[in-house]
């Protein structure tokens, strides 16, 4: 049960680079957003719908909690041996024509991807919607190299036209409403319509008619992974469009880019997965789209597969015994979903790449923690600990009790010189609280305010926090203690 | 029976008509409530803000207060979901964390005889039906605790509805958190106080004239936003509907209405 009290012991393991730290502390960057009525309306209705529907599509299977637990087991295991099951991923991609490449941070697998693209001389690639290539800014380096990146996933495209960033894991665009899509395709999108209405179809026609003319140019596609088997090498993605087919298919070279939390020991765990995934992410018994592919196969498919293993952060992640189980996540967004604040703040407050529930144990633990003025140190702090998340998560990570273990790591690490209100009040309390003559004491201390019968509406700081949005009801005269003493001498018994 | 009760800190200090009613509740139903003296706080504030080596203390204290109590009791009940949560899934963990496995093991012994007040009346005295009389419409909030920590599930709501008269409305989305969250509502004052907009303005649609829940703490936060937007609406602990009897009725509360000077007109003072 033991475990390292901090973690300010350097292994020397890689540090995460890219966009998983934001610019504004949480409660800063969610207030700007609570202010934004139609991001929250397109929120409330988007989370609501898919709240929903979710429920109903987990009732439907018996065995719903046991496919959660194995979910679980296959991940604990598989972090458990990760070297080894990387490396016998490594084995077996290579074995089939693929080749492997180790990307220790997100430079480096930039780096890596520009060469491997630079080498079949193309200067344009299809996108299949990828958090690791988001996480690790790969568009925006691309863009640097001169090479243009082209995202196929209808809502990322949304996201890529509009200059915007992605705000949800599985829905990057749900921030925006039909009518502000058509405006994104009216002005951005190359071909697009001057009359384009906003009816779902119309907008996924004009989308198409644009996307099918880079599937068909397309020498190059880079995509993520979902899932892959160790045992066979076998890589997975799961889509909903058929863009993702199209890309893994069509262009001569293929390169997937796949942090190594992926990686399962055998093709058989992906029974459990694929079942688990649909339901949870968009609430479907089964995704439209699953492509598998290991390796190359002559005269099919890509003739050219690469593989970049990505660790940026992830072997820190790993040497938590505790936070660990973040890496678990295969990336559903069941937990934004049912998430209440992520409901209301949206994904773009988080500042990472990964927003909600699991953005908040995620991306502190991938990047580490600078110091208090550290936007990622806000994050742990950002849920009130409802338990909604672990409810909802298929591989049940206890993302509440990570959520409290970061806090205390964060505390131990006593990122300050001074002791701040916040250390003094905690140790006042724990003071009082560790003798039950002392709280007794500090509460009649509080109850020199019990004058007053009428509840407080305005109170100094830091009380002005709490009556900002909310009455105190008045102090009573007696605290229960007391009058349980005075009823024990009233009637002469004693307990 | 011979019940410990955990008063819990909130309500010793702001909501003692909590704990008398859970007090109450126990006598009328024949047992025998014994209030340990020494008791104070779960230690929850200090472990859920991540200030585990201050909470320990309070949770060695709190072991150490119903262990006692528990030499000479059959079981502790709290009027309070969040708290016992605490003391089931938090003070080993943190003893454990702390090397202290013999702490871990005390407080795991002493969580297994700590019921919160739904759980120890249906599960432990085997009752729905308490006896009791509301006549008034009550909307129930289940507390995120209670319903995913505790899974309580609906023995409050079957308690409430044995009560006799009581006019228990159905609260939307009743299962989504109130937005209070400890020291969430002061660190992320502005998301908590939207999440509570929304829980007012769902309790507000049902008509009903009480709010009441399991824990004070979120009846502290929702009740807040009632008064302070004049709602009407006033909060009450489970408890204190569940102690409620036609004899001794519990008066629907009226809300003291904050203000900046004392009201003069005729009628208003109170």
């Amino acid at each position: 049960m033991t475990r390292p009290m901090t973690r300010t012991v350097d292994l020397g393991m890689p540090t995460a680079t890219g966009f998983l730290r934001g610019e504004q502390k949480f409660p800063a960057a969610a207030a700007d957003r609570l202010t934004d009525a139609q991001l929250r309306r397109n929120l409330a209705h988007a989370t609501g719908t898919i709240r929903t529907k979710r429920l109903r599509a987990v009732a439907e299977l018996d065995d719903w909690e046991e496919l959660r637990l194995a979910g679980s087991a296959i991940k604990t295991d598989a972090m458990a041996r990760l070297p080894e099951l990387l490396e016998q991923l490594e084995a077996t991609v290579t074995a089939r024509g693929g080749v492997v490449h180790w990307a220790r941070d997100g430079v480096e697998a930039n780096r890596i991807i520009t060469d491997l693209i630079r080498a079949t001389g193309a200067d344009e690639v299809v996108k299949v919607k990828s958090m690791a290539t988001q996480e690790i800014g790969l568009n925006e380096h691309l863009e640097t190299e001169g090479i243009r990146a082209i995202e196929t996933d209808l809502a990322e495209l949304i996201v890529q036209l509009g200059n915007d960033r992605p705000s949800h894991i599985l829905v990057p665009a749900i921030h925006r409403n039909r009518t502000e899509i058509r405006d994104i395709f009216r002005t951005a999108m190359p071909g697009a319509p001057a009359d384009l209405g906003d009816e779902p179809r119309e907008l996924a026609m004009a989308a198409r008619s644009y996307l099918r003319e880079r599937f068909l140019t397309a020498r190059v596609a880079v995509s993520g992974a979902n899932f892959a088997a160790a045992d066979t090498g076998t890589l997975a993605v799961v889509e909903s469009e058929g863009n993702g087919r199209m890309c893994l298919t069509l262009p001569r070279t293929l390169i997937t880019v796949m942090g190594i939390e992926k990686v399962l020991p055998s093709f058989t765990d992906l029974e459990v997965f694929l079942q688990l995934l649909p339901r949870s992410s968009t609430a479907e018994r089964m995704n439209p789209y699953t492509s598998l592919w290991t390796g190359v196969t002559p005269g099919d498919g890509p003739q050219e597969f690469h593989l970049v293993l990505l660790d940026n952060g992830r072997t820190r992640v790993l040497a938590d015994e505790v936070g660990r189980a973040a890496l678990h996540c295969i990336r559903c967004s069941a937990c934004l979903n049912v998430c209440p604040v992520y409901e209301r703040v949206g994904g773009h407050a988080y500042g990472s790449v990964y927003p909600g529930p699991i953005g908040a144990i995620l991306s502190p633990q991938l990047t580490g923690i600078t110091g208090p003025d550290d936007p990622n140190a806000s994050l742990p702090y950002a849920s009130t600990l409802c338990g909604a998340c672990f409810d909802a998560c298929p591989v049940r990570i206890d993302i509440p009790s990570i959520l409290v273990e970061l806090r205390a790591d964060a505390v131990e690490a006593g990122h300050r010189p001074l002791p701040g209100g916040q250390d003094v009040a905690m140790a006042a309390a724990a003071w009082a609280m560790t003798d039950g003559r002392r709280w007794g004491r500090l509460i009649a201390l509080g109850r020199l305010l019990s004058w007053r019968r009428t509840g407080f509406r305005r109170l100094p700081w830091p009380a002005s926090i709490w009556t900002r949005h909310r009455d105190l009801p008045p102090l009573p005269a007696r605290t229960f203690r007391q009058q349980w003493r005075d009823r024990l001498r009233r009637t002469g018994s004693g307990s | 029976m011979r019940i410990a009760v955990f008063t819990t800190c909130l309500a010793d200090a702001l909501y003692p008509a909590v704990a008398r009613a859970t007090v109450t509740l126990l006598e009328r139903l024949g047992h025998q409530a014994v209030v340990p003296a020494d008791q104070t706080c779960c230690g929850q504030m200090h472990l859920n803000t991540g200030y585990w080596a201050r909470g320990l203390p309070v949770v060695r204290h709190h072991v150490e207060t119903f262990e006692a109590a528990l030499d000479s009791c059959d079981a502790v009940v709290a009027p309070s979901g969040s708290c016992v949560g605490s003391v089931r899934h938090q003070h080993a963990m943190v003893a454990a964390r702390y090397d202290d496995d013999a702490l871990a093991e005390r407080a795991t012994a002493v969580a297994g005889r700590t019921y919160e007040l739904s759980e120890l009346l249906v599960d432990v005295l085997g009752v729905t039906d308490v006896g009791a009389w509301f006549g008034h419409p009550v909307t129930y909030y289940p507390t995120c605790h209670s319903l995913r920590m505790l899974r309580v599930g609906d023995k409050p709501v079957r308690l409430l509805r044995a009560v006799q008269d009581i006019d228990l409305i159905e609260l939307p989305g009743a299962d989504s958190c109130c937005g209070f969250g400890g020291t969430f509502a002061l660190k992320n004052e502005a998301t908590s106080s939207a999440m509570l907009t929304d829980k007012v303005a769902a309790v507000t649609s049902t008509g009903a004239q009480v709010c009441s829940a399991g824990d004070s703490s979120c009846l502290m936060h929702i009740g807040g936003g009632l008064s302070r937007l004049r709602t009407g609406i006033g909060t009450l602990h489970l408890a204190q509907i569940l102690a409620s009897t036609r004899e001794h009725p519990c008066p629907v509360p009226e809300p003291r209405r904050p203000a900046r000077r004392r009201p003069s007109l005729p009628g208003a003072a109170r």
